[in-house]
């Protein structure tokens, strides 16, 4: 969670002085869903996001550098610079991709589980998405049909109550996304996604479900996006009691203080993650940096495979 | 091997469960398809490979081809049957932004080795969203393959190579072709990718010609022999990566050009066809390049409106006469 929140921020200093290109959409404040989930996963179980999907990368085990480099549009990026922000993917860790079009990567999870099934594997399918793609005709398309062929498909949205610049109550009368599925038999759960390990647990639930081939399961998650939409969104939709309720819900900050209440943890521990972090981006945005932009001829070499 | 009679929606049929036995990765979806479709190009696959390899799907073609690029990602290679190319509209999110560009958006990483099998076409008195043809909207997105068989030996033949290929390839069939009886090799002789067929030989002018108007471009090629004059006609077979030198190569050798397709001509495929043959054999031209194509209308329901509205031999026969008539205007006298 400290390597997200630390990365995100590094990404959004990067993008102020234009060294990290395009739309770029940061998960501050869904730390803990994207380690409350990924880090229940192995490699082979496939994880499939949105466009605010580097939180998701990093906590499946997406190398540091490697995505930096991708943001910056360089030849040793996860993509080779071709992807970007919103597309990253790194198959190596099962991360199976971010898409840039909102619910666009809902119907690719089934396939995946279609396939896992179809293969007597134990490999289960994550995929992200925010409260705005419940409205789109693919959600309800790919609930319809998960429900239906039973899939071990878990759907983990993060409801953050604002579809872009819009807050969710103008766009739909159903508040909880939890209860959108409710007609299709779906295992469900609501949980506040600020708290990390309230998401670890109701995941580990549906987690073990899905691993014996059953499912499908939907883990709604109520999270704060501390930014904007993308970076350089005026934001002025938002309410200024926004930094209050972030001091409530900051999921990095609430897991420390859990920590230090608890006793797992002494202050000097919790110092060393975050100097560890620290380095880490540090490092990342180094190796980005030393990589060359991709040839030109890149282009048309990867259009078509084979 | 050996020669048997067959119909191109047989072809079609025999070449899925050749596929489906042959690897048993290949999996089918699509509405309808355990029962065979409404043209029976699926039938006895789901008695022969089960259910789990023949899925049946409800109405919801956006999501029906996004489970099969999710699959083909993982390692299935999915065949989905649009049961209408109209309906191919349903879909073209996840064709367009997902399957298209998978490969290229994750550097490599990600392979869609999908078929996506519809049908289109007029003729059948069923109106303007069951009887479009379409495929120009697919030509024009990088990553996909289109093909566009017009015979049952091309439909086998280019189904062998369409499963083998590692890319999105969407397979175009025409519904007035399913049902004509033909002749054809078996087993079938494979068709690669990306080679234009010369459907007839012929030494004054060059048609030609895609899906259902092949048939008629030989048509119309008959009755100008009456006329003294020799058309060669030749099916692209695949509209990407299209064969041009094939095409510029016959083009260069017989100085007139006639291109006919069913859809609106109006920015076409056809349009394509016209500047890349152009462009490979100008200086070689004997005449302008003639387009034949349907009127700038949807497609009309009322029989004698929609026979009106389908191009056929008999605007070929005309373009091509035409083209041999041209005469070369005197240049306009500079000012």
């Amino acid at each position: 969670m400290c390597r997200i929140r630390c990365f995100e921020e590094r990404v959004a200093q990067l993008k102020r002085s234009l060294q990290v290109h395009g739309l770029i959409h940061l998960s501050i404040g869904g730390e803990g869903v994207a380690a409350g989930v990924c880090s229940q996963l192995r490699d082979d179980d496939a994880v499939y996001s949105g466009h605010r999907a580097h939180g998701h990368a990093i906590a499946k085990g997406a190398p540091l550098g490697p995505l930096m480099a991708e943001l910056m549009g360089r030849a040793d990026g996860l993509c080779r610079g071709l992807g970007g922000s919103m597309h990253i993917v790194d198959a190596a860790h099962g991360f199976l991709g971010a898409t840039g079009v909102v619910g666009g990567n809902i119907p690719l999870a089934l396939g995946n589980a279609v396939a896992a099934r179809l293969r007597g594997t134990d490999q289960i399918t994550v995929v992200f998405f925010g409260d705005g793609a419940v409205q789109a005709g693919h959600f309800h398309e790919s609930v319809n049909l998960a429900a239906l062929w039973e899939l071990p498909v878990i759907l983990v949205c993060e409801n953050n109550g604002f579809a872009e610049f819009t807050p969710r109550s103008a766009h739909t009368p159903i508040e909880r996304v939890s209860d959108a599925v409710a007609p299709y038999g779906f295992e469900r759960a609501t949980v506040d996604g600020g708290d990390a390990a309230a998401v670890w647990a109701a995941f580990g639930e549906f987690l073990a479900i899905a691993r014996e081939g059953r499912g499908p399961m939907l883990l709604e998650c109520l999270t704060h996006r501390r930014r904007g939409h993308y970076e350089g969104d005026a934001e002025q939709y938002r309410d200024p009691l926004a930094d209050e309720e972030w001091t409530r819900s900051d999921p990095v900050a609430r897991l420390r203080e859990r920590m230090l209440a608890e006793g797992w943890i002494e202050a000097a521990g919790i110092a060393a993650v975050q100097a560890a972090a620290s380095a880490d981006v540090d490092e990342s945005v180094e190796f980005a940096r030393a990589s060359p932009f991709p040839e030109p001829e890149l282009t048309a070499e990867l259009v078509y495979a084979g | 091997m050996s020669e048997i009679e067959t119909t191109f929606v047989k072809a079609v049929n025999g070449s899925l469960a050749r596929a489906m036995r042959a690897d048993d990765r290949v999996i089918v979806l699509g509405e309808d398809v355990a029962e065979g479709g409404p043209y029976t190009a699926t039938a006895g696959l789901a008695e022969e490979f089960g259910s789990e390899r023949v899925l049946n799907t409800p109405i919801s073609e956006g999501a029906v081809c996004g489970v099969a690029i999710g699959a083909a990602q993982a390692g299935l290679v999915p065949v989905i049957e649009i049961m209408y190319i109209d309906f191919l509209t349903l879909a073209l999110d996840q064709l367009v932004n997902q399957a298209a560009k998978a490969h290229f958006m994750s550097g490599g990483q990600l392979t869609v080795p999908l078929v996506l099998r519809t049908q289109g076409g007029s003729g059948s008195r069923s109106g303007a969203q069951h009887s479009q043809s379409l495929e120009a909207w697919l030509a024009h997105v990088p990553g996909l393959k289109v093909v566009m068989p017009s015979c049952a030996a091309d439909a086998a033949g280019l189904f062998e190579s369409a499963i083998a290929d590692p890319n999105p390839v969407v397979f175009v069939e025409h519904k007035a072709l399913y049902f004509r009886h033909e002749r054809v090799s078996e087993p079938p002789a494979p068709v690669a990718i990306g080679r234009a067929a010369i459907v007839r030989p012929g030494r004054d002018l060059t048609i030609i010609a895609t899906s259902r108007m092949v048939g008629e471009a030989v048509d119309a090629a008959e009755r100008l022999v009456e006329d003294g004059i020799d058309a060669e006609v030749i099916d692209p077979r695949t509209l990407v990566p299209l064969d041009i030198d094939t095409l510029g190569e016959s083009v260069r050798r017989t100085g007139r050009c006639v291109i006919a397709h069913e859809a609106v001509a109006a920015a076409g495929f056809g349009a394509e066809l016209c500047a890349r043959v152009q462009s490979a054999a100008f200086e070689c031209l004997e005449a302008p390049i003639e387009r034949i194509g349907a009127p700038f209308t949807p497609v009309p329901v009322s029989p004698p409106l929609e026979d009106a509205h389908r191009p056929g031999a008999e605007e070929i026969y005309a373009a091509a006469v035409g083209a041999m008539e041209w005469d070369k205007p005197e240049p306009v006298a500079a000012r």
